[in-house]
């Protein structure tokens, strides 16, 4: 093992650990404020990377590619939220079952739409290419990758942290009927949080689709992934899914890179430690 | 309260009713009719064990397909590799899932309610994963083909279509005896009891923790005998038997036929066994209308098709 190999691999993990942020905060937030699991999340992922696609086809622009394939499924995530999920507050199984059935008809929509040969988006000249630094060769579109990660994060830790809508959406996760009784019109919040979280998995697949591509059966793959990282961090927990996101990037890299074949199998790990451990995630509450 | 002894006995009629119809008119039916019933009578062992977890116990796992393939590939791996027979395909199809599912159960049993579903759906990819990448062992994409059925010391070969259906259906109602008698057991109670409440059964002195794992470790077991089955019928074994839309399908038919009925999983996976190849005649959009269902029967009949019959009496 060649420091090469060290320095390019954590790089990697870490630039993957950024996509991953960007779908699973999404989750967990949504998770936090409506107590849902949405199994439909991997899909807003996938949907994003192909109306992202679609656009770049259209205009060949990489911005507007980011911008629709966000508003787009933020649209979607209205929807569903407005006209289904809200008649199910506190069914989990009607829940899962439902957000299931939403997952099954994306995909077989995405098939229909955009056939069934993968594809990517070629990231704009300004991001492509490659800096060399020490021992690693770090490719610039994956340094955009963390930087549009962080950025995000920050932003998002500063609105839920010092804005007034976001004591709205933590008074809203940390007891929904006092926050109700308090004035807090908890049903428009969790609506603009569902939208919120969409629209960032979606924003996550069009800058996925510049490096993994965008194919039928994404949504599935990509899906466990923000699973565990919300599992390892804790759901509802925004610090938590900027640790778990880290952790299973750079787990899963190592451990596609120095055993191929056991691949899925380096998301057991972190799960089985973490449950070992801490059974609500790292930052988990009850 | 009523635990459900009167709607179980209805339920047993209704359910040797239907194995009795099956084993008779099953001579005149063609081949077509007379797989998809032995598909059925597979899936139903399948859903039946899951019934024992999100019925019996509460607990909605999203991995089952994982105990159901690993099975499988137990059968597909020994008997075109090593020409295992009956009796060793069998008991290492059933003794695999059932490791597995106490390996998984030990990370899973001690997560609650959502976290428990993301863990199963997580756990159910891991396997996933090594089916598809693990290509020395599994052949991955391409799936392991001419799995062959048992030779049994029958005077009827295993490989034509009505002895295997007859096999699948015996296999099947001894599954369904075996679930039955379990979850009229005190343990089965006990089940019902940490479903109603788990504090309450704590307080009484239960040990939960070892009853749900025990139901999940049994559950897993069962549904490794579903993929032994399934193996044997289908002559091939791939990804798709560990795939996500599998446990997803098989939740749905637990769903569909009123969960903790075990008639009623076994009556859903009729119904979904049916559809699939009705629709799949007329077109290739089975996930959309699958996914149609799914938001049809959480809006329509949440408590299944049997719980949707019941309705007046509760």
């Amino acid at each position: 093992m060649t420091p090469e190999f060290w320095v390019t691999q954590t790089f990697n993990g870490l630039s993957y650990g950024a996509l991953l942020f960007l779908l699973a905060s999404g989750l967990s937030l949504i998770f936090g404020v409506m107590r849902v699991v949405n199994l439909a999340h991997g899909s807003y992922f996938m949907l994003g990377g192909y109306v992202g696609l679609s656009v770049v086809w259209r205009t060949g622009s990489f911005v507007l590619a980011l911008v629709a394939g966000a508003l787009a499924l933020a649209v979607v995530g209205i929807f569903m939220e407005r006209v289904f999920l809200r008649r199910l507050p506190g069914q989990t199984l009607g829940q899962v079952l439902m957000t299931i059935g939403f997952a099954l008809i994306f995909q077989d929509l995405a098939l229909l739409i955009w056939g069934g040969d993968p594809y990517s988006i070629r990231p704009p000249a300004l991001l492509s290419g490659v800096v060399t630094a020490g021992p690693g060769r770090f490719p610039v579109y994956r340094i955009f990758i963390v930087v549009v990660a962080v950025v995000i994060g920050a932003a998002l830790w500063l609105a839920l942290d010092r804005t007034r809508v976001g004591a709205m959406i933590r008074a809203a996760v940390d007891d929904p009927e006092m926050a109700q009784g308090v004035g807090i019109r908890v049903p428009r919040v969790s609506l603009g949080v569902f939208a919120l979280g969409a629209a960032l998995a979606a924003f996550g697949g069009v800058v996925g689709a510049g490096f993994l591509g965008v194919y039928p059966g994404l949504d599935i793959e990509i899906l466990p992934y923000a699973f565990v990282v919300v599992i390892v961090g804790g759901l509802g927990s925004l610090p938590g899914a900027m640790v778990g996101s880290l952790l299973v990037g750079l787990l899963d890299n190592f451990g596609k890179a120095l055993f191929p074949e056991l691949s899925y199998f380096t998301l057991f790990a972190p799960m089985a430690l973490i449950l070992a451990l801490k059974p609500t995630g790292l930052f988990g509450r009850t | 309260m009523r635990l459900g002894v009167p709607g179980s006995r209805r339920a047993i009629i209704l359910g040797v009713a239907a194995l009795a119809v099956a084993a008779v008119i099953a001579p005149a039916l063609p081949s077509y009719p007379l797989t998809l019933l032995t598909q059925v009578a597979i899936m139903a062992v399948l859903a039946m064990s899951l019934d024992l977890l999100l019925g019996y116990t509460g607990l909605a796992s999203l991995g089952h397909a994982a105990y159901f393939g690993t099975a499988a590939y137990a059968v597909g791996i020994l008997s075109t590799e090593r020409q295992a027979g009956f009796v060793t395909c069998l008991v290492a199809g059933v003794v695999l899932a059932t490791i597995t599912a106490a390996l998984f159960g030990l990370i899973a049993i001690r997560a609650t309610g959502q976290y428990f579903l993301m863990i199963t759906l997580a756990l159910g990819m891991v396997v996933w994963g090594l089916a598809f990448r693990w290509v020395s062992l599994t052949k991955g994409d391409n799936g392991i083909a001419g799995v062959p059925r048992p030779e049994l010391p029958l005077p009827w070969s295993l490989s034509a279509p009505l002895p295997f259906f007859y096999f699948a259906l015996v296999a099947a109602a001894l599954a369904w005896a075996a679930l039955g008698t379990l979850a009229r057991s005190p343990f089965g109670l006990t089940l019902k009891g940490i479903r109603e409440s788990e504090t309450r059964m704590r307080a009484l002195g239960y040990d939960v923790w070892l009853h749900k794992y025990l139901a999940f470790v049994i559950a897993g077991g069962f549904a490794g005998f579903a993929g032994v089955l399934w193996a044997w019928y289908n002559g091939f074994v791939s990804p798709v038997d560990v795939q996500l839309v599998t446990s997803v399908e098989t939740l749905l038919m637990v769903a569909l036929g009123g969960p903790g009925t075990l008639a009623g999983p076994a009556l859903g996976a009729a119904a979904i066994v049916f559809l699939k190849n009705f629709v799949s005649v007329y077109t290739k959009r089975w996930l959309l209308i699958l996914g149609a269902v799914y938001i049809g029967v959480i809006l329509f009949a949440p408590r299944g098709i049997l719980g949707a019959l019941r309705s007046p009496n509760r």
